[in-house]
């Protein structure tokens, strides 16, 4: 991995995104954000997690840093590292602790993916001390006030043993995400891919047949964000029964059987 | 290759007495020989091959064989035969020997049927499809299976085995297709709300009226399609083209005109049939089955009733846990409604939301389920069914179906509900018997007697040792040094850098030392043979290593199960589950583990593919499959015995490398014989003198799979 020279003041979003509100969860993260409280995102996959996170940090003015966790990041690579630079070692923050430093808001995605040792270094910034332990330099970093700790977490599909520790969970405010209802769905994906109302509705028709099978052949549902991809497909021409197969149900599926039964189920619709 | 040679008679025969045992059974085959001589020597090479492999599985059946092949060569293409031959070995695996023989015989049958075949659907290789298609569709989920009708009895559509109405295999398809599209409208939109069976039964000509609403409705129902699934509707239209039906009588687009509005209800199509009782009725297409109004009576009756009784209990559970988060308990508990939410996407026009004194509350899924269902049926959820259940008012035991306990299936009648079915590789026919063995998975008897203490006690040296052996094993931070990032310095290769600047040379940029954290993340699947031939000191060894095993697994930290396995017939291998991978090593588990028991016999290669399949359900990046066994063949009863089970077990090891499961054997006794190693592959395979060692032989195991 390449270290990356990490300046907050690029991270300001500076034109709305758009974002369709489900519920009150504009409300609840800005109150949260005033009480300095952090932040949990449940939902499943493509259902506008980052989408809400960049919406907020445009409407609250703040840069936004967002790190995708994975099975090989560790408290440092949040933290920081040493490194050399003209014959002199030179420490660089991570992504964190600039968010933390430039008060940004710090999102941090697929939380329980990361290396366990990544908690320590999240539990202190996540109570009322808001400190950041920066143990290679001995330093404890205190949180610029306008700092915002997010984190986000699919219950969905992890197993057991990646559950989100409740000594973890509970230091965040949660907000509950899922798809947004028939209606909205299709608002967002006219919005997002220019497509016809009326295409737009049998793309979430098809959505719902595919969630019906959640459970019964097919992990997960397609998300707003594949029938999102799928519409742009259709804007650009391409044939709807073609478009759902390959961004929708070959993203859902490898078994032979279930692809054969989820395209017939789009060629159905169209 | 060497050409083929043909054989005379005197040559054939000795072959047919050698298969047919004609020693015993005193058949005739000189008359076979003859006609087979008369064969070309490629035939003949075709013919015995079979005659060989069909004779393993029953002489008769073989013998019966020969009688026809000079026919079936005449009337059949080789490949067909070889259909026609594996057809009459399932049946006979499947229902015995006359029916198998029977398919033999009635060699003009098959070939008829064949024909079909060859263009028709079958049921049983595209349900796979069908099952996914009708559940994805909005409503009640609805299954699919064979039956001698097509129709639904508003749970379950009942299917044709063979689709075969058209010439083209993707239009037989595309019928049943349309069968299922039909059959789930009649569900969907309403056709059993009106109650066809008391109205039928009071029609003077019931055969008639209910032909005349079969139409209406399929009129109303079609238009319902054209308004779901349009891309569906085009397709159907075409197929009713093909098959001949496309044309309406005249008159009939108008007096159905109103059915096709999205107001008509079932009702509107009953109203007209005595208006279209005596005139021309459209053709029914074979996708439209038919009505079995007593059918869905039946199953409309009782689904109600359970639904009543599923819904109130869980708004019960709702409330009981509302409860506790109220102050007040003397607070008269809340009254439960619905609210309906006009919404014209879903036939219903209007969403459900359950309100509790007046709020909006979620609805959990199964709930939501069971509503959507209720709605199906009656138009909207009746206020009597949102009365939260009393006390004891319902045993939901009572409602649901009948369940039979894998336990006691000798008991009563012999049941293979709550049982899996696998395959069996049959080696000599090169094919796999279908759904041959019945494996049912039983609670082990747990045995309180203190014997992993024991075990702990006598092998306290020998485990404190294999617990540093394991712990080295553990996760372990390593420092990785001259990286080219990383957390800290590496001293000496900057030194060594200092240096090279200094005399000019370049320097590197691999300065640093960094920790790296390998993680195994290892699922083990403990499979231990419970055979008839353990008993005595090698289920002692199997025992005492199990819990050293488990001593050393859990300084660990890995998920592990440990599964035992017996039987006495295909129709009854056994698996104990001593531990599984969710539970923890106490004191039940190591109760159990005393409790292993010697049994009857073994066939391996089912409780291979069980345990497979249940590793396939675990989570980890290396998955391994432990057998303990004593390596004792003389087990095996019946057919079992010998190569076939070597070669079954050889192929279920095969498909569980395939999943990337490896699979490791180790035999206790010494005197293990040499077909182990055939089937595990040397490197995966070890003999054990004594149960110390046995920890350790799975350590080195762990290493080689980890490195
Ligand atoms: N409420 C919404 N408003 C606007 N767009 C949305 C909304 N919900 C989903 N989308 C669309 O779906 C896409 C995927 O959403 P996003 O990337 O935010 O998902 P996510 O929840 O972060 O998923 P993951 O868990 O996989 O990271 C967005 O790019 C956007 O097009
Ligand atoms: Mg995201």
């Amino acid at each position: 991995m390449e270290a990356r020279i990490l300046k907050p003041e690029e991270y300001f979003i500076n034109e709305e995104p758009y974002y369709q509100p489900v519920g009150d969860e504009i409300e609840v993260f800005e109150a949260a954000y005033r009480n300095q409280l952090p932040v949990l995102l449940k939902g499943p996959t493509g259902c506008g997690k980052t989408r809400f996170m960049e919406h907020m940090a445009w409407r609250l003015k703040r840069p936004l840093i967002t790190v995708s966790c994975h099975d090989d990041l560790t408290a440092s690579d949040l933290v920081g590292r040493f490194l050399i630079k003209g014959g002199e070692t030179v420490w660089l923050d991570g992504p964190l602790a600039a968010a933390v430093r430039a008060g940004a808001i710090c999102y941090l995605d697929e939380v329980v993916e990361a290396r366990k040792d990544t908690t320590v270094v999240i539990h202190p910034l996540a109570d009322d001390r808001r400190v950041l332990p920066m143990e290679k330099i001995g330093e404890l970093l205190e949180a610029n006030a306008d700092f915002c700790l997010a984190i986000s977490y699919n219950p969905g599909y992890q197993s057991v043993l990646k559950d989100l520790k409740q000594s973890t969970r509970q230091r965040f405010i949660a907000l509950e995400f899922d798809y947004p209802d028939a209606g909205l769905e299709q608002k967002i994906i006219e919005n997002e891919a220019e497509v016809a109302p009326e295409m737009a509705h049998r793309l979430v028709k098809f959505a719902h047949m595919t969630r019906n099978l959640k459970g019964s052949g097919l992990d997960e549902g397609a998300s707003t964000r594949l029938l999102v991809h799928a519409a742009k497909l259709i804007h650009d021409g391409v044939d709807p029964v073609v478009a759902c197969r390959a961004a929708i149900a070959q993203a859902l599926t490898d078994d032979a059987d279930m692809l054969t039964a989820v395209n017939e189920l789009s060629a159905s619709l169209f | 290759m060497a050409p083929l040679t043909q054989l005379t008679a005197d040559q054939i025969q000795p072959l047919l007495d050698d298969w047919f045992e004609v020693e015993f059974t005193f058949r005739n085959t000189g008359v076979l020989a003859a006609a087979l001589a008369q064969m070309s020597a490629g035939e003949q090479a075709f013919v015995l091959d079979w005659t060989r492999r069909i004779a393993s599985t029953h002489v008769e059946i073989s013998f019966q064989f020969v009688e026809q092949s000079t026919r079936a060569l005449s009337l059949m293409d080789e490949r067909m035969i070889e259909a026609w031959v594996l057809q009459a070995m399932d049946i006979y695996d499947r229902s015995g020997l006359y029916p198998g023989l029977k398919v033999i015989r009635e060699i003009d049958l098959f070939v008829r049927q064949g024909r079909e075949r060859a263009s028709g659907c079958v049921f049983e290789e595209e349900a796979g499809v069908l099952l996914p298609f009708v559940q994805g569709l909005s409503g009640r989920k609805l299954k699919v299976e064979q039956g001698d009708h097509t129709f639904t009895d508003s749970e379950v559509i009942f299917l044709p085995a063979v689709m075969a109405h058209l010439p083209d295999k993707q239009d037989n398809f595309k019928l049943y297709k349309a069968a299922v599209a039909h059959l789930w409208a009649q569900a969907r939109f309403g056709t059993f709300r009106v109650d066809l069976e008391q109205y039928i039964a009071a029609h003077p000509t019931p055969d008639l009226a209910l032909r005349c609403f079969h139409a209406l409705e399929s009129a109303r129902l079609d238009a319902c399609i054209a308004r779901e699934l349009p891309g569906l509707h085009r397709e159907m239209a075409l197929l009713r083209e093909k098959l001949g039906d496309a044309d309406v009588p005249d008159g009939w687009t108008s007096v159905t005109a109103g059915l096709t509005r999205r107001e008509a209800t079932a009702a509107d199509a009953l109203r007209l049939v005595d208006k279209v009782i005596g005139s021309r009725l459209p053709a029914t297409s074979c996708y439209q089955g038919r009505l079995k109004p007593a059918e869905v009576t039946a199953v409309l009756e009782k689904r109600l009733q359970r639904e009543q009784a599923q819904l109130r209990v869980t708004l019960k559970l709702i409330e009981d846990e509302l409860k506790e988060w109220r102050e007040d308990e003397e607070a008269p508990p809340g009254k439960f409604e619905v609210d309906k939410k006009p919404d014209m996407s879903v036939p219903e026009g209007f969403q459900i939301e359950l309100l509790l004194d007046g709020k909006s509350i979620p609805i959990p899924d199964d709930v939501q389920d069971t509503m959507t269902s209720i709605l199906q049926d009656l138009g909207d959820i009746p206020d009597e069914y949102l009365v939260p259940a009393g006390a004891g008012e319902y045993e939901l035991k009572d409602y649901e179906e009948k369940r039979l306990d894998p336990e006691d299936v000798w008991g009563g009648t012999y049941h293979e509900e709550g049982a899996f079915l696998y395959h069996e590789w049959d080696f000599r026919r090169k094919h796999y018997r279908k759904d041959w063995c019945v494996v049912r998975e039983l609670p082990a008897k747990p045995s309180h007697d203190g014997f992993a203490d024991r075990v702990v006690i006598k092998y306290r040296r020998l485990l404190g040792s294999l617990r540093k052996t394991f712990e080295a094993m553990r996760d372990e931070d390593r420092l990785l040094k001259r990286q080219i990032y990383g957390d800290g310095v590496d001293i000496d290769a900057f030194v060594e850098a200092w240096a090279d600047v200094h005399v000019g040379l370049e320097m590197s940029d691999r300065l640093f030392t960094r920790m790296h954290r390998d993680e195994r993340n290892i699922a083990v699947m403990f499979m231990v043979d419970m055979s008839g031939s353990t008993k005595g000191w090698v289920n002692e060894a199997e025992r005492e290593a199990l819990v050293l095993m488990a001593e050393s697994l859990e300084t660990l930290g890995d998920s592990y199960a440990i599964y035992g396995f017996t039987g006495s017939s295909r129709k009854r291998c056994e698996i104990y589950r001593i531990k599984t991978f969710d539970e923890p090593y106490d004191d039940e588990v190591k109760a159990r583990i005393s409790g292993i028991e010697a049994g009857d016999y073994t066939r391996m290669g089912a409780a291979i593919r069980h345990l497979s399949h249940l590793l396939r359900e675990v989570e980890a990046r290396t998955k391994l499959l432990i057998t303990l066994s004593d390596g004792k063949p003389e087990d095996y009863p019946d057919q079992y015995r010998g190569e076939y089970g070597v070669e079954d077990t050889r192929q279920a090891l095969y498909e569980a490398h395939r999943d990337g499961i490896h699979a490791f054997c180790i035999t206790i006794d010494e005197e293990g014989q040499d077909y182990l190693p055939h089937m595990y592959g040397a490197a995966n395979y070890a003999v054990v003198k004594d149960v110390e060692k046995l920890p350790l032989k799975v350590s080195d195991i762990y290493k080689r799979i980890t490195s």
